[in-house]
């Protein structure tokens, strides 16, 4: 974990990822316990007021502080994003692995499935199945489950193609070992470093996922804090008050920005032929 | 009966074949190829790249399935085994690699590699396990400092000595070293072609050898099978293939022999095979029309000499 950090840091974009993630964690964690307001606390004396020292956010039409809404919010969103990114993985990698070790016919089921998958543009396959299944926070980690599984079955696949020829495994196979070990063991981990790539970058767009079903009111039912909420609140009365949408806009962004870049820093170390360029 | 308990292996007319990329139909990498290796023997198997020898013995271990033949290990038939049927046997089967390095899994230090195949076969107490990965790494002349190495710490000698560890672990009837030296260092080949022939010659292994390199196949072979596309075309004990070659190609091969870089197969010109009938008459100079009319199969020129065209039988 420490090598990993270090490594992590001697590279630019990774270290501004890093420090923007951990930055966003940091917020998301502890910033809702220190403020001084719940995410539900009502203020009718001062609705709607512009960012200020007692709400560096402002506040929304009901006068809760938009800050405390947001970090709590991001709290929420992000375990959304986490959760159905990890199902997907825990679903799309074996499922991946199973292609590439067995051949056809699996590999042709398993790929077809992914292609259909693949064919909807994520939004709209995250939409029709809120439709199908209903509204709610588990339908939405559903959601975000279903459209990232074809991309780590799909990915886990492709790179245990290339590892699967490779003579380590060969002498795995010659040794005896079962099947589960040679994947889990054997390929799993020399396949993990793109595969850490692409959760890092699905997370990210799980919460736009999450953001964007909740702001169509599918997702994250009000009161409840999470970005998409807050976002669709201060969308109604955004001539009166800007500062909600905007704000919230910004933070998401803010957190995004932050994975990408942790993302695009890792890429960058896994390849190779980039590696002796960003860590020197 | 006396025979059959000395054979290892028996290859009989085995076909191994791989979807034609980027076109149809099947490309046979080995075609109708016969071969025995007898208990402690060593067999060398030459030609030039893309002549099926590391494809055949890649699908003696069913590391491929072959499409038709039949493969016997002990007298037991592995050709249509599965996986899970083929665990006991392949303990019986181990393989040194072309490449060192990629033979490694790289997140795995040296002494975990060697003592899985222990662990997996003959389980005990860890410190037992310890003992005997050290005393591997002593018989093939490294010393216990390497254990806590990762592959990529070592240099190409090094991992060959290790892989020849890690395929003696679990104590083996057959190890098959697929150009074993060939990405070494020349300095450093002829220490690990040492290696193995002590090895060898401690435990009884049978060896399959796999070389381009027809001078380290003389020197550390028993019997000598040369292949071309796909085909076995001479098939002697080493004394006789190198002082009495009789397929052409094997002649073609050894006239290589006296070049300055040595063996080397590259300096053959190579028109294409052909694809009927004998797959060497659009190279051979003594081919003649009817070359085309029919595969010619091994026949006997000796007490153990056979070789695959009917023009060179008597000599």
């Amino acid at each position: 974990m420490a090598v990993l950090l270090r490594t992590l840091w001697s590279n630019r974009t990774a270290r501004a990822g890093v420090i923007i993630v951990g930055l966003f964690l940091l917020a998301i964690s502890v910033g809702g316990a220190l403020m001084p307001y719940s995410a539900t606390d009502m203020d009718f004396l001062n609705l709607l007021t512009p960012p200020a020292w007692t709400h560096p956010f402002g506040t929304d039409s009901f006068g809760r502080d938009v800050l405390t809404r947001v970090l709590l919010g991001g709290r929420v969103s992000l375990a959304i994003s986490v959760t159905g990114v990890s199902l997907a993985a825990i679903i799309g990698i074996p499922a991946g692995l199973a292609a590439a070790w067995y051949g056809n016919p699996i590999d042709q089921l398993l790929m077809r499935c992914a292609d259909l998958l693949f064919a909807f543009p994520s939004f709209v396959l995250a939409l029709f199945l809120m439709v199908v299944l209903g509204f709610g926070v588990t339908n939405v980690i559903l959601a975000i489950a279903l459209v990232y599984v074809p991309i780590f079955a799909r990915l886990a696949r492709n790179l245990a193609l290339t590892v699967r020829e490779e003579a380590y495994v060969q002498a795995a196979r010659l040794m005896g070992q079962s099947t589960a070990r040679i994947l889990g063991r054997e390929i799993l981990p020399n396949i993990m470093a793109p595969i850490m790539v692409q959760a890092s970058i699905s997370i990210a767009f799980g919460v736009i996922i999450e953001a964007g079903l909740s702001f169509l009111g599918l997702g994250v039912q009000p009161p409840t804090p999470s970005l998409g909420v807050i976002m669709a609140d201060g969308r109604e009365y955004f001539n009166q008050g800007p500062w909600v949408l905007t704000l919230a806009g910004l933070f998401i962004s803010f957190g995004l920005l932050g994975l990408n870049l942790l993302g695009d820093g890792l890429r960058d170390l896994t390849d190779p032929k980039l590696r002796e360029k960003t860590t020197s | 009966m006396a025979e059959q308990s000395q054979t290892l292996i028996e290859v009989s007319r085995l076909v191994v074949s791989f979807a034609q990329s980027g076109g149809s139909g099947m490309f046979h990498a080995v075609d109708d190829v016969s071969l025995k290796v007898a208990r402690g023997e060593v067999v060398g198997l030459v030609g030039e790249s893309g002549s099926g020898k590391t494809t055949l013995a890649k699908t003696i271990l069913r590391l491929y399935k072959p499409a038709a033949g039949t493969l016997q290990f002990e007298g037991c038939d592995i050709t249509r085994l599965g996986e899970k049927a083929l665990r006991p046997i392949r303990r019986q089967m181990q393989m040194v690699f072309q490449d060192p390095l990629s033979s490694f899994n790289p997140r795995v230090r040296i002494g975990d590699a060697v003592a899985l195949p222990l662990r997996l076969h003959k389980p005990g107490p860890a410190h037992q396990i310890q003992s005997k990965v050290q005393d591997l790494l002593s018989r093939v002349g490294l010393g216990p400092q390497f254990a806590a190495r990762y592959p990529h710490e070592m240099s190409g000698g090094q991992l060959q000595r290790v892989a020849v560890a890690r395929a003696l672990a679990v104590e083996p009837r057959l190890i098959v070293a697929d150009e074993a030296v060939s990405k070494l260092d020349v300095s450093v080949r002829a220490q690990i072609l040492n290696l193995l022939r002590d090895v060898q010659s401690a435990t009884g292994v049978a060896l399959l050898f796999i070389t381009h390199d027809l001078r380290v196949a003389r020197y550390l072979c028993d019997r000598i099978g040369v292949m071309f596309f796909g085909r076995l075309v001479e098939v002697g004990a080493t004394a006789d293939v190198f002082s009495n070659p009789r397929h052409p190609y094997t002649r073609a091969l050894l006239s290589t022999l006296d070049d300055d870089d040595g063996g080397g197969l590259a300096a053959l010109a190579p028109p294409a095979p052909a694809s009927s009938g004998c797959r060497y008459r659009s190279r051979c100079p003594i081919a003649r029309s009817d070359c085309a009319a029919h595969r010619p199969e091994l026949q006997a020129v000796g007490d153990t000499h056979t070789v695959a065209c009917p023009y060179v039988l008597s000599d």
